[in-house]
C-alpha cells in the first residue's frame, strides 16, 4: 500500500525590501545573505535577485529597521494551497539539533553578576545603581544575584553590596587587586566567568567599568553592549539591551541570544538607585587569587585627585539649572548660577555652550557629557538636540525655557514656557526668594 | 619601529535628523567625517613619528568610500595609510571589528615592530569605547584607555610613563612596550594639512587590504562573526508636557504659574 510519491517541499517564500524603511546600517543583509544574492545600492539599500532567494529569512532575521519581509510567488502559492488541500500535514517542523546543541551550551550559564567598582576601597555608586536593576533581571529569571568584588581589604563592600540586593559576593582580595590594573583585574574576572559561569554581567559605564568590560569579552569571546538605558528578559531567558545609536538620534535593541555571558555597561545615573536594606546578609564565596604581582607589567606610581576645593559635580547634583546657545554669552550664565543657588543646585550646559567656550566641559550634559538625573532639570535656551536629551531625560521634572515654540525641548518638557529667558529666569528667581522671605 | 592609528569614518551624528513622519533617520547629504577622537589618535602617532623618527600608519575598516578619510591621514602625514574592506566584514560589532584590526597589526608587526597602536577613546556614533581594549587583548599589548598626555617614552628600555584621565582623578602609570593607547581630546591639537602637506602627499596611494590578504575564518568576521546584533531601532517616545502661561508677553505671570505647580506638587518649597 506505499505510494512512493515525493512529498511537496513547503515553500519559504522570497525576500523583499519594503519600500521606505531601510535605514542603510552597513549592508548587515547582505553580510548574512548565504547565497551572495543581495548587492547594496549607491543609496546603501539591499538589491535582492528573487531568483537566487532560497526563502532562509536571515536577511529578515537581521534586518535591525525591519525592512524585509517575506512574499510568496504565485507559484509558491499555487504549492501553498495544494499542501493545504492535501491536509497540510507535510508541513512539520523538524528539529533543528544545531539549535538544540545551541540551547544546552546557553543553559550551562546561570546567574546575574554586578561587578562592583571601587578606587581605594571608596565604591562606585552605579554599581549599586547596577544591584537594584540586577535584582529585577535575576527575579525574572529566578536566579540569584551576585555582587563580583576585587581589590584589598574590600569585604566590607560584600556586606553593603548584600543591602543592596545581591544573595552572592564572590570576593578575591589581595594585595595585587589594590590599584585597579587591566591584566590583574582582567584575569581574575574571567577566572570567575570560567568557574561560574554566570548568564549575564553588569559594569558601571565608567573609566574602569569600560576599560575592563571591553578586554573581557574579548577574552571570553562574547557579546558586550555598552551605555545601555533600558535591560529587560524576552520569553526565551535573553537579555534585551536597549541603547541609544548614532549618537543618540534612536534607540537601539541588541540581542546576543547565541553567546554567554551577556554583558552590558550602563552610565551612572541612569539606572535608579536600589533601596539599602541595612542588616541584609549573603554568602560569600572567596576565591584565592590565581595571579602574581610580578606578572603584571604595569605599575600605578601616582593617583592624583582631580576634585578641586570648589568641585561641581553635575552628574550627582539635585538641582541642574543649565544654558545653551540661546544664552547669548558667557557673561549671562550668571543668571542662570544665581537661579542654581537658590534652588541649591548647579549650573550645567548644552554641546553648543561648551563648545562656545562659555562653561568648561565637565559642565556638560547630553551623549558626550555626562548622564543627570536631578529632581529637577531647567533648560534655559536649548533647543533639545537629541544628544542633550538622552543625557538629562530621566530627569524628574523638566522644565524648557525657549523663545521658539517648535523647539524639541519642549517635547520632554515637564513645563514649558515660551519666551524670553532673559526676562523668565531673573521672574523664577525673584519669585522664589519672594516665596523664601515669606515664609521666614 | 613603527607607531599605528586606528582610524574610522563616521557620519557626523550632530547632523543626523529624523523624518518626523515616518520616524526613519533622514540620510541624505550627511557629511562623512574622521571620528573626532581618532583625529587625535593619529596626530599622537604624527608627533611620535616627529620626535622618534618611528614609521606612522593609518588603519581603518570600512566600506570601501571610507578612502577619503585615509587620504586625509596621509595628507597630513602618515607614511602609509591601510583600507580594511570586504563585504564579509560587514555588519561587525565590536569584537568582529577587533579581530580584523588585530589581524592586520600582527601582519604590520611582522614586517617592523610596532610600539604603539593609538585608538580615539570611543567613536561618536558607536560610542562603546570597546574596540581599543579588544585590539590590545587580541595582540597582547598592554592597554591603556584615557590617556592625556605621554608623560615620558624611553625607547631603549621599551619603557612609556603616561597620565590617564579618569573621572574626578589622574592616574600616571607606567608599562612596557607595546602598548595600546586610547586617547582623550586634551592630549593634543590635530593638524592642518596645509597645501604643502598635500602636495608631498599626491603620489601615495591607499593600500585596500582585503580578506584574501587577512585569511580570516568568515565565521570570526564581519555579521558571522559578531555575537551581538540589532534586533529593533526605534525612536524614543517622549510625552508631551505642558506649557504654561505666556510668557512672551507676560514673563512674570508664566513664572509664577511655574513655581506654583512645583510647590503644589511639593518639589520645592517645603525645604523653606
Amino acid at each position: 500500500m506505499t505510494e512512493p510519491k515525493k512529498p511537496l517541499k513547503k515553500p519559504r517564500g522570497k525576500a523583499q525590501l519594503l519600500e521606505g524603511k531601510c535605514i542603510a546600517c552597513g549592508a548587515r543583509c547582505q553580510s548574512a545573505c548565504p547565497v551572495n544574492c543581495i548587492e547594496m545600492n549607491e543609496a546603501g539599500e539591499p538589491v535582492i535577485d528573487q531568483g537566487k532567494c532560497i526563502g532562509c529569512v536571515k536577511c529578515v532575521k537581521v534586518c535591525p529597521a525591519q525592512a524585509i519581509d517575506m512574499y510568496f510567488t504565485p507559484e509558491e502559492r499555487a504549492i501553498l494551497d495544494q499542501l493545504l488541500a492535501e491536509g497540510g500535514a507535510a508541513a512539520g517542523e523538524e528539529e533543528d539539533p544545531e539549535a538544540k546543541a545551541l540551547a544546552a551550551k546557553l543553559s550551562a550559564y546561570r546567574g546575574v553578576w554586578v561587578f562592583i567598582e571601587q578606587t581605594e576601597g571608596e565604591p562606585a555608586k552605579v554599581s549599586w545603581e547596577l544591584l537594584g536593576k540586577g535584582r529585577e533581571l535575576a527575579d525574572t529569571l529566578a536566579v540569584p544575584l551576585s555582587a563580583v568584588v576585587l581589590g584589598e581589604n574590600v569585604e566590607n563592600l560584600c556586606q553593603e553590596a548584600f543591602a543592596y540586593g545581591a544573595d552572592r559576593a564572590y570576593l578575591m582580595d589581595a594585595p595585587v587587586f589594590r590599584h585597579y590594573r587591566t591584566e590583574s583585574y582582567l584575569k581574575a574576572l574571567c577566572h570567575l566567568i570560567d568557574k561560574y559561569k554566570p548568564e549575564i554581567i553588569l559594569m558601571g559605564a565608567t573609566g574602569l567599568g569600560r576599560d575592563l568590560a571591553g578586554a573581557v569579552a574579548t577574552v571570553v569571546a562574547t557579546g558586550l553592549t555598552a551605555d545601555c538605558t533600558g535591560l529587560s528578559i524576552d520569553d526565551k531567558r535573553n537579555l534585551m539591551q536597549t541603547r541609544p545609536a548614532f549618537g543618540g538620534n534612536i534607540m537601539a535593541t541588541i540581542m546576543c541570544d547565541k553567546y554567554r555571558p551577556q554583558m552590558a555597561t550602563v552610565r551612572p545615573h541612569v539606572m535608579p538607585m536600589a533601596e539599602k536594606q541595612p542588616g541584609r546578609g549573603g554568602e560569600i564565596i572567596r576565591e584565592s587569587c590565581p595571579i602574581r604581582e610580578e606578572d603584571i607589567l604595569v605599575k600605578v606610581l601616582e593617583i592624583i585627585s582631580d576634585r578641586k576645593k570648589d568641585h561641581i559635580d553635575v552628574a550627582g547634583a539635585e538641582f541642574i539649572v543649565s544654558g545653551g546657545r540661546g544664552m547669548m554669552g558667557k557673561e549671562n550664565f550668571a543668571m542662570l548660577q544665581e537661579l542654581a543657588d537658590e534652588l541649591g543646585g548647579v549650573v550645567g550646559a548644552s554641546r553648543s555652550a561648551v563648545d562656545a567656550g562659555w562653561m568648561p566641559q565637565e559642565r556638560q550634559v547630553g551623549q558626550t557629557g555626562k548622564t543627570v538625573r536631578p529632581k529637577i532639570y531647567i533648560a534655559c535656551g536649548i533647543s533639545g538636540a537629541i544628544q542633550h536629551l538622552v543625557g538629562m531625560q530621566d530627569s524628574d521634572v523638566v522644565i524648557a525655557i525657549n523663545r521658539d515654540k517648535e523647539a524639541p525641548i519642549f517635547e520632554v518638557a515637564t513645563y514649558g514656557i515660551v519666551g524670553d529667558l532673559f526676562q523668565i529666569v531673573p521672574a523664577i528667581t525673584k519669585r522664589i526668594r519672594e516665596l523664601k522671605a515669606g515664609r521666614k | 619601529m613603527q607607531v599605528i592609528s586606528c582610524i574610522k569614518q563616521v557620519p557626523d551624528t550632530t547632523q543626523v535628523q529624523i523624518d518626523p513622519v515616518t520616524n526613519t533617520l533622514i540620510r541624505d547629504n550627511i557629511p562623512f567625517i574622521i571620528n573626532p577622537y581618532d583625529g587625535h589618535a593619529l596626530e599622537e602617532s604624527l608627533r611620535l613619528k616627529d620626535r622618534y623618527r618611528f614609521k606612522a600608519v593609518a588603519l581603518s575598516m570600512g566600506p570601501p568610500n571610507a578612502e577619503a578619510t585615509l587620504r586625509k591621514a596621509l595628507c597630513q602625514g602618515v607614511d602609509e595609510a591601510i583600507l580594511l574592506s570586504d563585504r564579509a566584514f560587514g555588519g561587525a560589532d565590536t569584537l568582529a571589528t577587533s579581530n580584523v584590526l588585530a589581524t592586520a597589526i600582527r601582519r604590520l608587526h611582522k614586517q617592523e615592530e610596532v610600539a604603539i597602536v593609538f585608538c580615539g577613546k570611543q567613536t561618536i556614533d558607536g560610542d562603546t569605547a570597546q574596540v581599543g581594549p579588544g585590539v590590545a587583548v587580541r595582540l597582547g599589548f598592554t592597554q591603556l584607555t584615557l590617556v592625556d598626555r605621554i608623560e615620558e617614552l624611553d625607547i631603549t628600555r621599551h619603557r612609556i610613563r603616561v597620565r590617564r584621565k579618569l573621572e574626578g582623578r589622574y592616574e600616571i602609570v607606567e608599562a612596557h612596550l607595546p602598548v595600546m593607547i586610547t586617547v582623550v581630546r586634551e592630549l593634543n591639537r590635530p593638524r592642518y594639512p596645509t597645501v604643502p602637506m598635500r602636495m608631498a602627499a599626491a603620489g601615495s596611494k591607499v593600500q585596500v587590504w582585503d580578506n584574501s590578504v587577512l585569511g580570516l575564518d568568515p565565521g570570526s568576521i564581519g555579521l558571522k562573526g559578531s555575537p551581538t546584533w540589532v534586533s529593533r531601532i526605534f525612536s524614543p517616545q517622549r510625552e508631551k508636557g505642558k506649557i504654561l502661561g505666556n510668557g512672551l508677553e507676560e514673563p512674570r505671570g508664566a513664572a509664577k504659574q511655574l513655581i506654583e505647580k512645583l510647590v503644589a506638587k511639593d518639589i520645592i518649597g517645603t525645604r523653606y
